[in-house]
């Protein structure tokens, strides 16, 4: 059973995804990444659930070879 | 040094060079805090052992010198634990810095009612040294220095030692040889063994300094300060005002170069500052393994300590696991020498201290990823935590600069004997080291000191009746009886719960009974005393079949 949440679930859609690339904006790529990588932490703790967060995991992983 | 003179132990001319070898019950290879403890731990049990040391004094530089409460329950059983404590320095806050500013501290106090801190700072050479004088004590351990194991040749029924001295060498026979010839083991290389696992590659300086400062009795981490750009630096405080500094120096670090004082001094100053007075006592560049044995047992001879496992100072995981092993090995050599136990039991030494080794391992492993980051990401995860630690309490629960060490749980131990479904709800578990707590009682104010050397029946309340606790003490194996408040019953040593958490803490009621081990391990518990079940998980833990534990109950 998986605990993952992968239907639509963000108020709006949009806008969330226009915050994201804009927290972005005028960064260095290692302050990206840096930010990056804050982001994941915050939100994992949030999450919390070890199972969802290794399903996270794997499903991030997963189909990474297209990308080369 | 300024603060020690190492003692100079004299050779003494071998009584059995010349004629026929002597036989020992056990010979111990390493007078380190390992191997002395096995021999203290084995004389105690009255056993003749016989301890070498190719060396002439106690370790040089202080190495190990975070000794935990298990280390030092440990050594209290061995009755040494005192002067340790004495001696070192206690200690619980730990602060943890980030670049220029502290991102969080820990305090380790685990309350109030443990006779021990859970940890204490002393120097090697002078753990060493109060173990040598406990040695000394008793009759049946023999000690000799400057007698190096040259040779080792297994036979059916014993093994051959060629011992090595100042005069010439000689053999000695034994049933079973403990080799804590530290990491290098000589004695793994003649058998042609081998520890497998994982280099680090990079490369710390340790160095001891003699300062009066004020700075209390702190751990201090850092990850990249400014005195020591994208490094780790670690200053903590020893006995006698001895301070460790450790740097970390990367892989490309000449390791001759950087132990020169003009290399060293420069780096303390950067530390402390310009105003700071100190003297080195003594600096090492090392690098480090994590590492084990396949398997610690190899016929007659049993691995403990550096020589079985390795693992990276982060976390004081090295000499306190190997004091372990010794506590896990002597009681069994004991019950197999006295023919009440199968060498099957030798095997559980083996399964329980790999499973304990891995745990240090990979605590260790963990550590040294977030202090050494490998490759770019996991650099900026690292700085993300740090980064997140100073505000927001989740992220402090990643950092890791050492998991400090705990005892291991041997929950997967064939020596336990498993609960009743649904019998506990708190307490120890099976495999779970048994928890001190403050009693009163005719052998001392806490608990542990009632777990002396045997099985112990620790009941609560008056559970065991007059004639199973005469025949539990007379069994071959036998089991003494600690009773915890209730009417006295003939037999048993009473002890009173004075503050009450010796029930909180074992989740108690009114006729629980746990099984303790000889070296304080829980191997059962029940709700309610029954011999017959007491008998058989005595028999299970001390290795003997499935069938003769079924007999004994």
């Amino acid at each position: 059973m998986t605990t993952l949440n992968t239907e639509p679930n963000v108020s709006v859609p949009d806008d969330f995804y226009q915050d994201l690339i804009d927290a972005h904006r005028d960064l260095t790529e290692a302050q990206s990444a840096l930010l990056n990588a804050r982001l994941i932490l915050l939100l994992a703790n949030h999450v919390g659930d070890l199972t969802t967060l290794r399903e996270a995991l794997a499903a991030a992983r997963d189909d990474l070879g297209a990308v080369k | 040094m300024k603060t020690y003179t190492h003692p100079v132990y004299e050779y003494v001319g071998a009584p059995d060079t010349g004629g026929a070898p002597r036989h020992w019950p056990v010979v111990v290879a390493g007078a380190g805090p390992v191997g002395l403890t096995g021999a203290i731990d084995l004389g105690l049990r009255g056993i003749d052992v016989l301890l070498v040391d190719e060396d002439d004094t106690v370790s040089v530089g202080s190495r190990a010198i975070c000794w935990s409460k298990r280390t030092l329950e440990i050594l209290d059983r061995l009755g040494c634990g005192e002067r340790l404590v004495q001696k070192g320095v206690g200690w619980n806050v730990g602060r943890v810095f980030f670049r220029d500013e502290q991102v969080y501290e820990f305090n380790l106090l685990p309350g109030e009612g443990y006779r021990r801190p859970a940890f204490i700072n002393l120097q090697q050479y002078w753990v060493e040294q109060f173990l040598v004088e406990r040695l000394g004590e008793l009759p049946q351990a023999e000690l000799r220095w400057r007698s190096k194991v040259v040779g080792v040749r297994q036979e059916a029924d014993r093994i051959a030692l060629r011992i090595s001295t100042p005069d010439g060498e000689y053999t000695v026979h034994a049933d079973w040889l403990i080799a804590a010839d530290g990491a290098h083991s000589p004695i793994r290389n003649m058998l042609g063994l081998e520890c497998e696992g994982q280099v680090f590659r990079d490369r710390f300086l340790i160095a001891d300094i003699l300062m009066s400062s004020g700075f209390p009795a702190e751990r201090r981490f850092w990850f990249d300060p400014p005195f020591h750009r994208n490094q780790s630096a670690l200053l903590h405080r020893q006995a006698d005002d001895v301070w460790r500094v450790d740097f970390q120096l990367g892989w490309d670090a000449d390791p001759e170069e950087e132990k020169r004082p003009e290399r060293i001094v420069p780096r303390i100053r950067a530390m402390l500052g310009d105003a700071a007075q100190f003297e080195i006592e003594w600096a090492s560049v090392y690098t480090f393994q994590c590492q084990r044995m396949r398997s610690f047992r190899h016929g007659r001879t049993l691995f403990a300590g550096d020589a079985a496992h390795l693992v990276s100072p982060f976390g004081a995981r090295g000499a306190n696991s190997g004091i372990q092993d010794a506590d896990n090995l002597a009681w069994k050599l004991e019950l197999v020498l006295a023919g009440q136990a199968p060498e099957a039991l030798l095997d559980s030494y083996d399964s329980e201290r790999t499973e304990a080794a891995d745990e240090n391992i990979r605590h260790s492993t963990r550590s040294t990823d977030f202090i050494t980051p490998k490759g770019a990401i996991s650099r900026t995860f690292r700085d993300a935590v740090l980064g997140l630690a100073k505000r927001y309490p989740f992220a402090r629960a990643l950092v890791n600069s050492g998991r400090l060490s705990l005892p291991v749980t041997l929950g997967e131990s064939p020596l336990n004997t498993p609960d009743n479904t649904g019998a506990f709800g708190g307490g120890p578990i099976p495999g779970a080291v048994a928890i001190d707590a403050p009693v009163a009682g005719p052998r001392g104010k806490w608990l542990l000191g009632y777990v002396d050397g045997g099985f112990t029946l620790l009941c609560f309340g008056n559970a065991v009746p007059a004639d199973a606790l005469r025949s539990l003490a007379r069994d071959a194996v036998a089991c003494a009886v600690v009773q915890v408040g209730g009417a006295a019953a003939s037999g048993a040593c009473l002890i009173e719960d004075s503050e009450g958490l010796a029930a909180k803490r074992y989740d108690a009621m009114p006729g629980t009974c746990y099984l303790l081990r000889p070296d304080q391990h829980v191997c059962a518990r029940w709700r309610a005393f029954e011999l017959g079940a007491v008998r058989a998980a005595i028999a299970r833990a001390t290795g003997k079949p499935a069938e003769a534990a079924r007999a004994a109950a």
